[in-house]
């Protein structure tokens, strides 16, 4: 089902938790809300399922008014953090509650629940462990119950507290992928939170990135990381580096000197240059490059990252380069350019979107401040 | 498991290795033996002194002064008050602890501290509180004369006091279980569509049944006994308001050592009787239980 956020603000006591917050999710889409601690993720998230009401706004379930209904009224499935497992209940009771407890009228016989119980759990692949306690499984067992009890309600939308937190790392990656399956077969709208940029970028068919309560960029994984629209997505999103410049007829300069960037159209003055670590060329001998003395040197799989000084007033920068390429150069001075690069004015609004992106009128970007 | 995997492969030259944290031979029986006498030196003994004395003069003697009518009276009026201060607690704890351990309001703090007023004042002033608050003299005595109502002096003073005194146990033993158990059981319940009262019922009553358990039969102990607060609002009428301790205590004073050991025996067996109970749950239960505290 489409779940709309109109307009959403939530204060808890007088500190603002959320602040105007509108999001639409499409129907069946895996959405994954990815913010920092503190960003107002899990409080949006806990709003759309009803376990909070907010101070203003409205939540949509298709065309009707959620906002008024209970949580129990919304017909949600929610996966708790740390699954929230009722410990006296098996793992077949468990799965069957959101069943059991309907009023007689709605609620299916007993086979029946059995049945459908049975089905989930071999959804999830636990089929032989209904009988388990949530005690005697392991944390990936217990998250994948968790999940199982969520979708037994068949939920308008499937809602997930930071799924994978808990676990270790090589579970999570394998509940991921299992996750994103269950998903394409299911078709449930899901959204999830998580602070984790690899898995929201793996994972979801779109991201919302968060920050101090207010939504800083929606789109598709390629999207949020190609071309980031503020600096805290760019920073937060990816390795990045920035440098404060300035503006001068078109030409990016560095301290005293141009770059060999043009930003064209664009009003002479301060701005700072964000690029990526691995979107810059080497360049011998520098007539208009950034140059900078090597600080550190670190192997990282298939590149090199190199850190560089540019001088005392600037933080370092790092830049990746294939192990050839690296070995080749002076390995004091490296001269460079950023192939792909974006400029935000002072105030945060975007400056320029330079090559080879087109269309920089075309996105709009939220202050970072 | 780590400790099996790490010592596995030097199990043998290890034998003779101590581990750290082992005390010596000689430290640890010391440690048993001190608390050992501990125990049956202090508690042991006395409950043994109490049952010789009701049996010095042989079981019949025991059993006629158990069948003396006040303190047959006695007995029953015990039973009477612990029956309903037990479930008023019982439903009072409950309610305190649901609304400390999972609300966030003014006046909690407050609230935790009044909690264990009875346990800070003496029982003895407990006491006193009602015989201010309805007493001949107080400005409810006149009113309370005027439709005959008797509360002082009669049951319905000694259930106020021994619920006064034993209100802090349900809510001691729920509060820090609550607050560590959290919401999102509850929460979990909410959202699956489960009312108020089918998550209380299925999901907190649950998570909480040990605790629940243990409290009540600690509040039981404690309304059975009670000797202090008891005292001030009896009045002391034989064969009317005296509790079984009220009881002991006026036997004994009167020289009638059988007979007051012979009550004080049946005291202290439903005092073993509850413990007894307490334990045969644990174990009858054991994983459960461990299982209960925590995932």
């Amino acid at each position: 089902m489409e779940v709309r956020v109109q307009n959403i603000r939530k204060e808890f006591g007088r500190f603002p938790a959320l602040d105007d917050v509108s999001l639409d999710i499409r129907s069946g889409e895996l959405i994954a809300l990815l913010g920092p601690s503190g960003s107002g993720k899990t409080t949006l998230l806990r709003l759309i399922a009803g376990l909070e009401s907010p101070t203003e706004g409205t939540v949509f379930f298709g065309a009707e008014d959620a906002s008024r209904k209970s949580v129990q009224q919304r017909n949600i499935g929610f996966v708790f953090q740390h699954y929230a497992l009722f410990r006296h209940m098996t793992v077949l009771d468990n799965v069957s509650f959101g069943l059991k407890v309907r009023p007689s009228s709605r609620r299916p016989p007993a086979a029946e629940i059995r049945r459908r119980a049975l089905d989930l759990i071999e959804l999830v692949q636990l089929s032989g462990l209904e009988k388990r306690y949530p005690a005697q499984l392991s944390g990936g067992q217990r998250q994948r119950v968790a999940l199982a009890r969520a979708m037994a309600v068949e939920p308008n939308v499937l809602l997930l507290d930071e799924p994978f937190g808990a676990l270790d790392a090589q579970v999570r990656k394998e509940l991921r992928k299992w996750l994103r399956e269950i998903h394409d077969r299911t078709g449930h709208t899901t959204v999830f939170v998580t602070h984790d940029q690899e898995e929201a970028l793996e994972l979801a068919d779109r991201v919302v990135v968060m920050s101090k309560g207010a939504i800083e960029q929606v789109g598709t994984p390629d999207d949020i990381y190609d071309h980031p629209v503020s600096p805290f997505v760019y920073g937060f999103i990816g390795e990045s580096n920035c440098l404060n410049v300035t503006l001068s007829s078109g030409e990016i300069w560095f301290e005293d000197r141009p770059i060999g960037l043009r930003a064209a159209n664009e009003p002479d003055g301060a701005a700072t240059l964000y690029f990526r670590p691995h979107d810059i060329e080497l360049i011998d001998g520098c007539g208009g490059c950034l140059a900078g003395l090597v600080t550190a040197s670190r192997r990282v799989a298939g590149t090199r990252h190199l850190e560089l000084d540019l001088g005392k007033t600037h933080p370092s920068v790092e830049i990746e380069l294939p192990p050839e390429r690296a070995s080749s150069t002076d390995h004091t001075r490296v001269a460079f350019r950023p192939t792909k690069f974006k400029l935000f004015r002072k105030d945060g609004d975007v400056a320029a979107i330079p090559r080879p992106v087109a269309s920089p009128a075309a996105e709009l970007a939220r202050t970072g401040t | 498991m780590a400790l099996d995997t790490s010592s596995a492969p030097a199990a043998a030259p290890s034998k003779l290795v101590k581990a750290a944290t082992s005390e010596t031979r000689i430290a640890r029986l010391t440690l048993i033996a001190v608390a050992l006498g501990f125990v049956a030196l202090f508690l042991l003994l006395p409950l043994a002194t109490v049952f010789i004395e009701a049996f010095r003069k042989g079981p019949v003697e025991f059993a006629t002064a158990l069948r003396d009518p006040e303190t047959f009276s006695a007995i029953r009026l015990t039973l009477i008050v612990a029956v309903i201060a037990v479930p008023l607690n019982l439903v009072f704890g409950v309610a305190a602890a649901w609304a400390i351990a999972k609300f966030e309001f003014k006046g909690k703090a407050f609230l935790t501290t009044l909690i264990d007023l009875p346990f800070s004042v003496s029982p003895v002033i407990s006491g006193l509180v009602f015989v201010l608050l309805f007493g001949a003299n107080s400005a409810l005595g006149p009113f309370l004369q005027k439709y005959g109502i008797h509360i002082l002096f009669a049951v319905p003073g000694l259930v106020l006091a021994t619920v006064f005194v034993t209100f802090p146990f349900v809510a001691r033993e729920l509060i820090p279980l609550m607050q560590e158990q959290g919401t999102s059981d509850e929460e979990a319940a909410l959202s699956l569509g489960a009312t108020g009262w089918q998550t209380f019922w299925h999901v907190t009553l649950p998570n909480i049944k040990w605790g629940l358990l243990y409290g009540v039969l600690l509040c039981n102990a404690r309304a059975m006994g009670e000797f202090g607060a008891v005292s001030v609002v009896s009045g002391h009428i034989r064969g009317q308001t005296n509790t079984m301790p009220l009881q002991v205590e006026i036997l004994y004073n009167e020289y009638n050592f059988v007979a007051a050991f012979a009550v004080a025996a049946v005291l202290a067996l439903l005092a073993l009787v509850t413990l007894v109970l307490k334990t045969a749950l644990e174990l009858r239960y054991s994983d459960e239980i461990a299982a209960s505290r925590r995932h």
